[in-house]
């Protein structure tokens, strides 16, 4: 019993960072229409960045203050990924506005490459240190209802914390600020709200802004457990069944569908695994996903498409 | 002679009909594949074989097959390389598991079983489009690079599903020079080349396009979506398989399977965005630039590196070569959808009026 | 109109209902239609008229209701089921295939009656060849019946909106159907333009003796080529019957004019 239900934290915890990553993707297809392939791109280009800058940071200044080193690092990263998203605008999604979902997600496979390439070339592609205080200790929880206790690790703990505080302070930026109204008005009808002056172009940058700021704090955080690398980039792949799961227009079906995901995941490793030879846990995601399609093609809180002639 | 069609007038509709209508284009691609079969082997080394012509024709025998998915049918796939997995291990259980059984027909019943997975796949395409079939390709990418490295009768018991296969011959003849390798590979691209046209210009071809610019009007005329997407998706993956089962049997003679893991996949879509969508000519184009270009950029790179005194590293070169990638698309998906062919078409309209333009 | 034997009722529909979520787009309509006859379905913008051609050809599945074509009761009426039994129809926003050239566009039409299977298609065997050659003299004759040789070879995408327009028509005319759907033929065309489609649905009509049903918002052109006329308003029929009985009915002037006139 304690064992399952260590699983089902872990996999509680792991889904919650699932849905960061498809919150970024819900986000930026709700205000565009695109499915940001790059994500993933970015969250390596953002881990990268805030690695390195923590680390040259006090050779430049010559100072040796960690926490200094990181915030400045965290600001300086936050500078990158909105020039980032500027330049997303002005150089991509510009020249296709109206062009149909496939060519804008192919689109975004170049961005994907692109920012791999350039990243890797400044910020260099060996395994980066992130260091921002993260516990790294296990605890046992609940000694006192089971025999043995969960062993919990606090690291998942705190970013599943910081997770939910991440989704809940946008939840809030797009229900009451009059930026998150713009964005909602602009992901319901593009052309309908540039008739009463919305600029389009300004609220597509910032939703760009916005998928950058979570794809730096998923950065930091798997790259704070797993160190910054390349294999960040395939985080993307596995937080894509979430959202079609989810639908790809739901903020709380990223969520769910991310805890979702990230239990199934996590029992059919522990239990189904050993049978068929381990490993499977990034397939059986897929799989999921795809039964899924085949009964509700628009997702869990998706809206429902009406083909009209 | 000028390259005109002025005063060729067509007296039949047969004759207007023929895969190339212009007497002048079919006498060049005669040109072409004459020279092909008996100018480059006189003329080529080793290492052109080895490292460009042979990779060359494999692939666009597998963008060809991504093409007519992506290109014709408009359905998007990102897991291609998948299909090149399954066309290569399928080939090479044939060739083990059942005695007596000749190359070619392993590799091109290595195609039909990538075929069958390919409308298992593709079942998901009649309920969803766009994005979300791009995800269901994607499941067949990880089920299968999962399914060759762990499920071990598919590779024989073979560790991390290495597998290789040795003395290849069709019939008399044994495949093991280089130069044999290239006329194997271009004899089959040939055939399969000429299949892939006939049936774009015909009444299936005009199916899957139809499918692919408005397929609500497709369904209205009698077109049944389940036909020709399905179809699509099975003739794309028999094009993808036996490119996969030449790409593990010729090419690389021992493989495993990150030989065709998603970037193989991304790479394949690259060449037919890049090359063409929609354009049989395009996939060669598509793939022969894709193979080129890291050689070209390995070449270019240290030299350009060195006239400003900085060392450039292989890191560095492939980098920049991805860099270059990403950086294509986008331009070619923004200035040019219909990529290098629309190009080449465009020049040859030119070149039809020249010197005298309107 | 003279000479041509207005024959049974071939297309019924009884009792047709069709909502979206709570959005009521259709309500209990019934009409029929005769062999041979141009039967023209007109109202104001919005009442409904695409949805019932939609509904007719099985794009749209009504909630209730039914659709009896040729003493045959489609329950479960599709695209597919609706193209087989010889409907074809054009598109008010021309849904042509806009990657082909106008020559294929016109073969897509052609489809359902193409047997060679895909084997055959590929090695360009003896009978694919035959039966793209015979299919194409089909098209050709349909192609100088609208006059439009001089365009065969070009991409449709490419093409002035009247002319786009005459290609859906001759795609539609490609599948040599018994009854013809226009969803507003001459929506957006010059006088000119109107004149000369007029000519093409009043030939197509006269010579094939095809069956024509079309909706239209213009009521000036309706009136002088359609046999009968129904009335659609906010969903509900409000008028049935020849030209002058509709042109006479004051429910029909009222929904045109506005209600307190």
């Amino acid at each position: 019993m304690s064992f399952f239900l260590e699983t089902l934290l872990g996999g509680l915890m792991s889904g919650m960072l699932y849905s960061l990553v498809a919150l970024g993707f819900v986000l930026i297809y709700k205000a565009s229409g695109v499915f940001n392939f790059a994500q993933g791109a970015m969250v390596l280009f953002a881990a990268l960045s805030m690695a390195r800058f923590s680390e040259w940071i006090p050779q430049w200044l010559g100072m040796d203050n960690l926490f200094m080193a990181n915030l400045l690092a965290f600001a300086i990263s936050v500078v990158v990924m909105f020039t980032v998203a500027w330049l997303v605008e002005r150089l991509v999604l510009r020249h296709l506005v109206n062009q149909e979902g496939a060519t804008l997600l192919m689109a975004t496979l170049g961005i994907a490459y692109f920012l791999d390439g350039v990243g890797q070339t400044i910020f260099g592609s060996d395994i980066y240190k992130i260091d921002v205080g993260m516990p790294k200790e296990p605890v046992m929880m609940l000694e006192n209802i089971f025999e043995g206790g969960i062993l919990i690790n606090k690291e998942d703990f705190v970013a599943a914390f910081i997770s939910a505080l991440l989704v809940v302070a946008l939840s809030i930026f797009f229900q009451k600020t009059a930026t998150g109204r713009a964005l909602r008005a602009v992901a319901d009808d593009h052309q309908a709200a540039q008739s009463i002056g919305i600029p389009l172009d300004r609220i597509w940058v910032i939703v760009w802004c916005v998928a950058g700021i979570t794809a730096l704090v998923a950065g930091i955080i798997w790259g704070s457990k797993l160190g910054a690398q390349f294999s960040l980039s395939t985080v993307a792949l596995r937080a894509l069944p979430v959202v079609i799961l989810g639908g790809l227009t739901s903020v709380p079906g990223a969520i769910i569908g991310g805890l979702i995901i990230g239990v199934g995941e996590k029992i059919s490793e522990v239990y189904l695994g050993p049978m068929v030879g381990g490993g499977i846990e990034i397939w059986f995601a897929y799989m999921l996903a795809l039964m899924f399609l085949l009964f509700r093609p628009q997702g869990l809180f998706g809206e429902k498409i009406i083909d009209r002639v | 002679m000028f390259y005109r069609e002025n005063g060729q007038f067509k007296t039949s509709y047969q004759a207007d009909q023929q895969i190339f209508p212009i007497p002048q284009d079919r006498w060049v691609i005669l040109g072409i594949v004459a020279f092909a079969f008996f100018g480059i082997p006189l003329l080529v080394d080793e290492y052109l074989f080895r490292a460009i012509l042979i990779p060359f024709l494999i692939l666009s025998l597998a963008a060809l097959g991504v093409n007519i998915l992506v290109g014709y049918c408009g359905q998007i796939t990102l897991g291609a390389g998948a299909f090149m997995a399954v066309g290569a291990y399928a080939a090479y259980n044939f060739l083990i598991r059942v005695s007596g059984m000749p190359m070619l027909g392993a590799i091109l019943l290595g195609g039909i079983t990538a075929a069958l997975v390919g409308i298992v796949f593709g079942i998901p395409s009649l309920r969803v489009r766009g994005l979300y079939l791009a995800v269901a390709t994607l499941a067949a990418q990880f089920f299968w690079d999962w399914a060759f490295l762990r499920v071990k009768w598919f590779t024989n018991d073979a560790s991390s599903g290495s597998v290789s296969v040795a003395n290849l011959q069709l019939f008399n003849w044994s495949i093991e020079s280089p130069t044999d390798k290239y006329l194997f590979c271009l004899g089959i691209l040939v055939v399969l080349g000429l299949m892939a046209k006939n049936l774009v210009r015909g009444s299936i071809g005009r199916q899957w396009m139809a499918i692919r610019d408005m397929d609500v009007a497709a369904t209205v005329i009698g077109i049944r979506p389940l036909y020709a997407k399905l179809s699509a998706f099975a003739v794309s993956s028999f094009y993808v398989g036996v490119a996969g089962g030449l790409w593990g049997f010729v090419h690389l003679g021992s493989w495993e399977p990150a030989a065709f893991s998603i970037d193989r996949s991304f790479q394949l879509l690259f060449m037919v965005i890049i090359g063409g969508m929609g354009s049989i000519v395009g996939s060669f184009f598509g793939a022969a630039f894709i193979v080129i270009l890291p050689i070209f950029l390995n070449q270019m790179l240290p030299l350009v590196g060195g006239l400003f005194g900085l060392e450039v590293s292989i890191a560095l070169v492939s980098h920049v070569e991805i860099m270059i990638f990403g950086a294509l698309i986008i331009f070619f998906l923004i200035v040019e959808p219909h990529g290098i062919a629309r190009l080449w078409s465009t020049a040859r309209e030119k070149l039809r009026l020249w010197p005298f333009p309107h | 109109m003279s000479g041509r034997n207005i024959g049974e009722v071939i297309l019924d529909l009884n009792n047709i209902s069709l909502s979206f979520g709570g959005v009521k787009a259709l309500t209990d309509i019934s009409f029929n239609v005769r062999e041979h006859e141009i039967r023209a379905i007109i109202g104001p913008n919005g009442a409904g008229k695409s949805s019932m051609l939609n509904v007719i050809n099985g794009v749209y599945r009504p909630q209730h209701g039914e659709i009896i074509l040729r003493g045959e009761h489609f329950a479960n009426m599709n695209s597919y089921k609706a193209a087989k039994a010889g409907l074809a129809r054009t598109f008010q926003n021309i849904a042509l295939f806009k990657g082909m050239s106008v020559l294929d566009n016109i073969m897509t039409g052609r489809n359902l009656k193409m047997k060679a299977n895909i084997l055959q298609q590929a090695f360009w065997l003896g009978p694919a060849q035959r039966e793209e050659l015979e299919h194409r003299l089909k098209v050709e004759e349909i192609i100088d019946f609208l006059e439009i040789q001089h365009i065969r070879k070009i991409p449709v995408g490419r093409l002035p909106y009247g002319l786009q327009k005459r290609v859906d028509l001759a795609r539609a005319l490609a599948m040599e159907p018994q009854i013809l759907l226009l969803d507003e033929p001459m929506a957006g065309m010059n006088v000119e333009e109107k004149q000369d489609m007029c000519r093409f649905i009043l030939d197509v009509n006269d010579q094939f003796g095809t069956t024509v049903v079309l909706i239209e918002h213009d009521m000036g052109v309706v009136m002088d080529i359609s046999d009968r006329v129904v009335v659609l308003d906010y969903g509900k029929k409000i008028g049935d019957g020849t030209p002058d009985e509709v042109r006479a009915n004051p429910d029909v002037i009222s929904a045109y004019l506005g209600a307190s006139h």
